[in-house]
């Protein structure tokens, strides 16, 4: 597991129903490439997060494939419709087989 | 369908070489991707848009954002890359508008393509040249 990988998530607290928001996520990982080289010229094995998705009470938002293109620290910003008050769900593969999650709820109101 | 000796020989030895060619020595073509992608529909030049900046000082954040009205799926490569691909956002039933913002490394100056999937079914695809001073992979 790569290390210090911590997920944000900016949802905002609560939207109308019906309301398009705008969620921006961040998640610390450094995204090896496996094309850099260390200093004595061994190539560093790819260690990336391949996947991310987001799903509000269980229903697709956005799912993402990722390839080592994707900069360090993957940043994502998207936009959901709230249909109703619920929970928001991110969740991060990694190569190694790391699942990272996060969850933020959302009122409607 | 007969195949003379000289025919065979060739089809073996062509054979031959993809099988012994190092996995990474395969990286896909932007046309091959494309065309996996698409599965070979025609592709529209309109229907898709992307943003990222002309010149870009440091490949190895460049921030773009693809959208497209109606879209499925949205493929964006890089082709000046060692690897072409950088992601493939599929948009479900509750993406409000089918839009996705992201940052990406990129080698070299080179052109970043976005190809849509939209909801009837065709496709589209689209193209912008970055300028980038110092390449983002690491070399």
């Amino acid at each position: 597991m790569a290390e210090g990988v911590r997920p944000r998530v900016k949802v905002p607290r609560s939207a109308s129903a019906g309301d398009a928001i705008t969620i921006k996520t961040l998640i610390s990982h450094p995204m090896e490439s496996g094309q850099r080289k260390d200093s004595d010229g061994n190539t560093i094995p790819r260690s990336i997060i391949n996947r991310f998705t987001c799903e509000f009470n269980g229903e697709s938002v956005v799912d993402v494939k990722m390839e080592p293109a994707i900069s360090t620290n993957p940043y994502f910003e998207f936009e959901a419709t709230v249909p109703e008050a619920g929970e928001f769900k991110f969740t991060w593969y990694d190569d190694d087989g790391s699942v990272y999650e996060e969850t933020k709820a959302i009122e409607v109101g | 369908m007969d195949f003379t000796r000289r025919e065979t020989m060739a089809i073996g030895g062509a054979a031959l070489l993809v099988a012994s060619l190092p996995r990474g020595a395969q990286a896909a073509t932007v046309d091959e991707l494309i065309a996996e992608f698409t599965g070979g529909a025609d592709v529209a030049d309109s229907g898709v848009e992307l943003t990222a900046p002309e010149i870009a000082e440091n490949g190895n954040t460049v921030p773009i954002e693809v959208s497209a009205e109606s879209a499925e799926a949205i493929m964006v490569l890089a082709a000046g890359n060692p690897t072409p691909p950088v992601a493939t956002f599929t948009f479900g039933p509750l993406a409000a508008s089918h839009y996705a913002s992201t940052r990406i490394r990129l080698a070299g100056t080179q052109d970043v393509i976005a190809v849509a999937k939209l909801s009837d079914g065709t496709f589209a695809r689209t193209s912008k040249n970055v300028k980038v001073t110092i390449g983002g992979c690491g070399g």
